[in-house]
C-alpha cells in the first residue's frame, strides 16, 4: 500500500509503476470489500474481459470466508429471480403456491457480480440501490423481507465513456477502479491468510476515527466538487477497513490516503486548487495519528487543514493522467447517458402500447398474461394431459370440487400479449459554426434551435447537438432530456473557422444510427450556409468538401431529415445536401419562428406509424 | 425490518422535512416532490417518516387498511362485513415504489397463483393498496414512464383505484401522499405533472464543511449501531410524534383571515400562477404549518414559510430558462409581505 502511495506521488513514474501502483491499490481494495461487503457497498471494475480483471476477481474470491456466497447475476434478470417470487413451473406441479428465493436474499453476506453493468437496465439499477440502502428484500408479493446485506461488484466493459453504469449504482458503490492499462504480468497478488481476514473482521467493529479524519474527508471530497455525501461517507467506510486489516484500532493517515485514491479521487468533478507553495516547498508533516487515548481532544484547525492538504495530495496523485482535461466533456456528458442502460427501453415494448398478437413466455417477467391464448393454447391437450399419469400431471387440488373437470396448464402453455408502441424521438441537431456561418448568422440559427427546444420540452423528446467548426465536428451534447443543458451547450457556442460540412455530417450520421440501435426514432436538423470548404480529411478546397458532403449525405438517405439554410440567400448546395439526404429544405431567410417549427413538426409526423 | 434512520436526526433539509410533515397533518396537500442531487439524503428522510408517523386503527383482515372511523371510505369487502373488529397500532405505511416497477405491480392485477392452482378468479392488490392512507415514494420519479405517472398521480387525486382488466372489475380506496424525488439534471418532469404535486421542494447538498461533517458522524453512528442511535433519538421522535398528532387536531379549527386570503391571491397574481391550484395549495399549506405550531389563526409567517415550496413549480416558465423560480417567488413575497 505504502509502495502504492510512493508511486502514485512520484511525478516521474513510468507507465510501469503506474500499472503497479494501481494494481496495488486495486489487489488492497478487494481485500477491504471482502471484509466488510456491507458497509463498502460495492466496487465498479472498469475493466475489459481479461486475465487482470479474472485476477482481481479470485483475490476478493480468495479473501472472502469460505461459506460467503458469490453470484453472478445474468444480463436481463427478472424480477423474480433477482427478488423472489412465484416459482411457477413448480407451482403448476405441486398445485400449490411454491416461492423461490431471489438472488440477491442467496448472496446475503457475500458479492453479487454485476457484468456489463453498463447496460444495466435503469429499473435493475434501482431495485440493487433500494437493496443496498435497505439491507433487506422486501418480497414483491408482501411477506417477511429478507435479509441481504451484501457488496456489488460491477463490472463496467463500456469501450468509450459514452455508456457507464446507472448513476443510482455508481454512487452507492464506494470504490471505482479503473484496470484497464495493468498487463496481466502485473496482476498477482498475495490473498492474505483467513486467520488473518477474520482477524481483521472481529476488529472492524471496534475501529474508532478522529474527529479530524472525518473533517478532513469532507474537506477533500468538497475541494473535488463531489456534491453527494455519500462519498465521504464510504470513503470513511474504506478507510476503518484498511486500519482493521492493518491491524490498527485508529484510523491514521495512510488509511484515509488510500480512502482518498480509492473513492474520492475517482469521483472528482473539479481539479482541487494547488497547495500553496510554500507548502510544496517543505513536504506537509503527516500527522500522525495520536497513539493515546484521547479521542474527545478537538483537533486544532491547523492540524485538520494539514490532513486535508495530505488527502488532496493523495487524490491528486491518483486521477489518471488526461483526466482532468475530460472533466469537463464528462461534465457536460453525466447524467445524460448515464441515467440508464439501453436495453430497458426495448423491454418496454412489451407492456404497453396497442397490443399486436401473442408470444409464449413467462409472466413473471413483466409481460401481460393473455388468458384466453393461454387456454387456447392449452385445451387441445386437455383429453392427453388428463389421462395421463398421476406423475406426469400432479396438478393435485385438495380443495378442487370433486368431480369438477380439471384444466391442466403448462408452463409451455403460457401466452403473453404482446405491444407496440410508438417509439421515442431524438431530435439531433447540427449546427455550422464555422466563420462564414458565424458572419451569417449563427446567433439567429442558435435562437431557431431554442425554439425547436421548447418544441422537443413539449413532446418529451431527446436531444442531441453536435456542431462543426474548423477541422472538426464535435458532439456538444449527447442524447438527453435535459433540455437547459441543450441550451447551455450551444449558448457556449464559439463560431469561426472553416466549414468541415462532411465532417459534421458524419457526426450526425454515426449519432443518427447510434439512435435507431437503441430503438429511438432520430430526427436530425441540419442548420448549415452550405459553403463547405473542409474535406473529410481535413484537407481545404471546395470541390473536394462538397463532394465529401453529399457523400455524406447520402448515408442519412431514410431518416427524416431537415436541412435550415442559414445563408443570406438560399444557397444551391445547401438544397443538393437535403436532396441527397432526402430530407426538406428550409431557407431560414424566409423562415419565421412558426414556420420553422411548423416545418420540423412536418418532418417529425412522417414518423408516426 | 430493519432500524431506520430517525427524521429528528437529520441534518438540515429543512424546507423537506417541513413538506413531509405539512402533508403528514394534511394529506390532502396533493403530494411532496423533491429535487435534488444524488447523495443528499432525499430518500433516508422519506424513509424516515415510516418511523416516525403515529401509528393508526384498521379493520381487522382488511387488505387495504381501511380506516375504522370512515366507515364511508371502506373498501367493497369491509362495506360487505357484518360487524368489524379494529386492529390498533398498525404502522403507516411508506411504499418503496422501483423505478420500473410494472403497471400490474402498481395498480394489482389478476392473481395468478389462485387462478392456476384453483381456478379462481381473484384480485392481488399492488402497491397502490399497500400505499392506502399512507405514504407511496418514488425515487427517480422523473425517469418514471409517463403513463405510470399520470396513473398515479390520477389515483392520487381521486383516492380510488378503479382496475377493470383481464375480466376483473375492482375499485378500492387508494387515498396516498404521492412523493417523488429525482435530479432535474437527468430528466425534466412534464409541467403539466409537476403542477399537479402540491408541494415542491428543492433539496441541496450542504456546502459548508461543518454541515458536511456533522451529517457523516451521524450516519456513521447510525450505521455503527442502529439500536442504540435510535433509542439516542427516541425522544426527539416521540416530541415530533407528539407535534404531528396535536397538529392534525387543531388542523380543522385553524383559523384564516379574510386578509391573509387576500394577501395569498395577491401573491398568486404577481406570479402568475394558473388556476386556483396555487392558491388553495398555498393556504393549506400555511394552515398545517399554523397547526404544528399550535397557532389558533394563519399568520404571515406561516405563508412566508410555505410559498416557495407550493408555488415554484407552478410559475408559467420558459422551459429552457435557467434562473430559478425559487428567486422570482422570493422576490414576490418580499414586495408583498411585510
Amino acid at each position: 500500500m505504502s509502495k502504492a502511495a510512493d508511486a502514485a506521488t512520484g511525478a516521474a513514474a513510468s507507465a510501469g509503476e503506474l500499472a503497479a501502483a494501481i494494481w496495488a491499490d486495486a489487489a488492497t481494495a478487494a481485500v477491504l470489500l471482502a471484509l466488510d461487503p456491507d458497509g463498502i457497498g460495492g466496487v465498479v471494475l472498469r475493466a475489459r474481459a481479461g486475465p487482470a480483471r479474472e485476477a482481481w476477481l479470485a483475490l476478493l474470491r480468495a479473501c472472502l470466508p469460505p461459506d460467503a456466497p458469490v453470484r453472478r447475476m445474468p444480463t436481463g434478470i427478472a424480477d423474480a429471480r433477482l427478488l423472489g417470487g412465484l416459482d411457477l413451473a413448480a407451482t403448476l406441479g405441486a398445485g400449490r403456491p411454491i416461492a423461490e428465493r431471489g438472488l440477491l436474499a442467496e448472496a446475503d453476506g457475500g458479492i453479487v457480480i454485476v457484468p456489463m453493468a453498463e447496460r444495466l437496465p435503469a429499473g435493475t439499477a434501482a431495485r440493487l440501490a433500494q437493496v443496498l440502502d435497505a439491507g433487506e428484500v422486501f418480497a414483491p408479493r408482501g411477506g417477511d423481507a429478507a435479509r441481504a446485506r451484501l457488496g456489488v461488484v460491477a463490472l463496467d466493459e463500456a469501450a468509450d465513456d459514452e455508456e457507464s453504469p446507472p448513476s443510482a449504482l455508481l454512487d452507492r458503490l464506494a470504490i471505482h477502479l479503473d484496470l484497464d492499462i495493468v498487463p496481466p504480468r502485473v496482476a498477482v497478488a498475495e490473498v492474505p491468510p483467513q486467520a488473518l481476514m477474520a482477524d481483521a473482521r472481529l476488529r472492524l467493529a471496534a475501529v474508532a476515527a478522529d474527529d479530524d479524519a472525518t473533517e478532513a474527508l469532507c474537506a477533500t471530497a468538497l475541494a473535488l466538487g463531489i456534491d453527494s455525501l455519500r462519498a465521504p461517507l464510504l470513503a470513511r467506510r474504506v478507510a476503518f477497513a484498511s486500519a482493521a486489516f492493518e491491524g490498527r484500532d485508529r484510523v491514521g493517515a495512510d488509511d484515509l490516503a488510500l480512502a482518498t485514491r480509492l473513492v474520492l479521487a475517482p469521483r472528482a468533478t473539479r481539479l482541487p486548487q494547488s497547495a500553496e507553495p510554500e507548502q510544496e516547498a517543505e513536504p506537509p508533516p503527516p500527522p500522525p495519528p495520536p497513539p493515546d487515548e484521547t479521542p474527545t481532544e478537538a483537533a486544532t484547525p491547523e492540524e485538520t487543514q494539514a490532513l486535508a492538504d495530505v488527502l488532496l495530495e493523495a487524490a491528486r496523485a491518483a486521477l489518471p493522467k488526461g483526466l482532468l482535461e475530460r472533466l469537463q466533456a464528462a461534465a457536460l456528458a453525466r447524467g445524460a447517458a448515464r441515467t440508464a442502460g439501453r436495453a430497458g427501453e426495448q423491454r418496454a415494448g412489451d407492456v404497453r402500447g396497442r397490443p399486436i398478437g401473442t408470444r409464449t413466455g413467462d409472466p413473471r417477467d413483466g409481460g401481460k398474461l393473455n388468458l384466453i391464448e393461454t387456454l387456447r393454447a392449452a385445451a387441445p391437450w386437455q383429453k392427453l394431459r388428463a389421462s395421463a399419469p398421476a406423475a406426469s400431471a400432479p396438478l393435485a387440488q385438495p380443495d378442487a370440487v370433486a368431480g369438477r373437470p380439471r384444466l391442466h396448464i403448462r408452463k409451455a402453455d403460457f401466452r403473453l400479449t404482446r405491444h407496440v408502441q410508438r417509439r421515442e424521438t431524438t431530435t439531433i441537431f447540427g449546427v455550422d459554426a464555422s466563420g462564414s456561418s458565424a458572419l451569417n448568422r449563427l446567433a439567429e440559427a442558435k435562437g431557431a434551435v431554442e425554439l425547436l427546444l421548447a418544441d422537443c420540452y413539449v413532446r418529451r423528446d431527446r436531444v442531441a447537438v453536435v456542431a462543426f467548426r474548423g477541422r472538426a465536428a464535435e458532439i456538444l451534447l449527447p442524447p438527453t432530456r435535459a433540455l437547459a443543458r441543450a441550451r447551455r451547450s450551444l449558448a457556449g457556442l464559439p463560431g469561426g473557422g472553416g466549414t468541415p460540412l462532411a465532417l459534421g455530417i458524419d457526426a450526425l450520421v454515426a449519432l443518427a444510427m447510434a439512435e435507431r440501435r437503441a430503438q429511438r426514432t432520430p430526427t436530425v436538423v441540419l442548420l448549415t450556409d452550405g459553403r463547405a470548404n473542409i474535406a473529410r480529411d481535413g484537407s481545404g478546397g471546395r470541390p473536394k468538401a462538397e463532394a465529401d458532403s453529399l457523400a455524406a449525405a447520402k448515408l442519412l438517405f431514410g431518416f427524416s431529415a431537415l436541412v435550415v439554410d442559414t445563408s443570406p440567400r438560399p444557397h444551391p448546395f445547401a438544397r443538393q445536401i437535403a436532396t441527397a439526404m432526402g430530407g426538406r429544405y428550409l431557407p431560414l431567410p424566409y423562415a419565421r419562428a412558426e414556420s420553422l417549427s411548423a416545418a420540423v413538426r412536418a418532418t417529425l409526423d412522417l414518423n408516426k406509424p | 425490518m430493519r432500524v431506520l434512520f430517525p427524521f429528528s436526526a437529520i441534518v438540515g433539509q429543512d424546507e423537506m422535512k417541513l413538506a413531509l410533515l405539512i402533508a403528514a397533518v394534511d394529506p390532502g396537500i396533493g403530494g411532496v416532490l423533491a429535487f435534488g442531487d444524488r447523495g443528499t439524503g432525499k430518500s433516508t428522510t422519506v424513509r424516515a417518516l415510516a418511523a416516525l408517523l403515529p401509528p393508526m386503527a384498521a379493520v381487522e383482515g382488511c387488505r387495504y387498511a381501511c380506516d375504522p372511523a370512515a366507515p364511508g371510505d371502506f373498501c367493497d369487502d369491509c362495506r360487505a362485513r357484518g360487524s368489524i373488529a379494529i386492529r390498533h397500532g398498525v404502522a403507516v405505511p411508506v411504499v418503496d415504489m422501483p423505478l420500473g416497477a410494472t403497471e400490474d405491480r402498481v395498480v394489482g392485477a389478476l392473481d395468478l397463483e389462485r387462478a392456476l392452482a384453483r381456478g379462481e378468479k381473484a384480485f392481488e392488490p399492488g402497491l397502490l393498496a399497500r400505499a392506502n392512507r399512507g405514504f407511496l415514494y418514488i425515487d427517480e420519479v422523473n425517469l418514471l414512464e409517463d403513463h405510470l405517472v399520470d396513473l398515479l398521480l390520477d389515483v392520487a387525486a381521486s383516492g380510488e383505484n378503479v382496475v377493470e382488466r383481464e375480466g376483473l372489475s375492482v375499485r378500492h380506496p387508494a387515498r396516498f401522499v404521492l412523493v417523488g424525488s429525482g435530479n432535474p439534471e437527468e430528466g425534466e418532469l412534464r409541467p403539466q405533472l409537476l403542477d399537479r404535486f402540491g408541494l415542491s421542494v428543492e433539496v441541496r447538498t450542504p456546502g459548508d464543511i461543518p454541515t458536511r461533517v456533522a451529517v457523516v458522524k451521524r450516519r456513521d453512528a447510525f450505521e455503527r449501531d442502529r439500536e442504540a442511535f435510535a433509542a439516542q433519538w427516541r425522544e426527539a421522535e416521540d416530541a415530533q410524534r407528539a407535534r404531528i398528532v396535536a397538529a392534525r387536531a387543531l388542523l380543522p379549527t385553524v383559523g384564516v383571515a379574510d386578509a391573509i386570503l387576500e394577501k395569498t391571491a395577491e401573491i398568486c397574481l404577481r406570479l402568475g400562477t394558473d388556476g386556483l391550484r396555487a392558491e388553495l395549495t398555498l393556504i393549506r399549506a400555511a394552515r398545517a404549518v399554523a397547526a404544528l405550531e399550535g397557532l389558533a389563526e394563519v399568520e404571515i409567517a406561516n405563508l412566508r414559510t410555505v410559498a416557495p415550496a407550493a408555488l415554484r413549480h407552478r410559475l408559467r416558465r420558459d422551459p429552457l430558462d435557467e434562473a430559478g423560480s425559487t428567486v422570482r417567488v422570493a422576490r414576490a413575497l418580499e414586495g408583498l409581505l411585510p
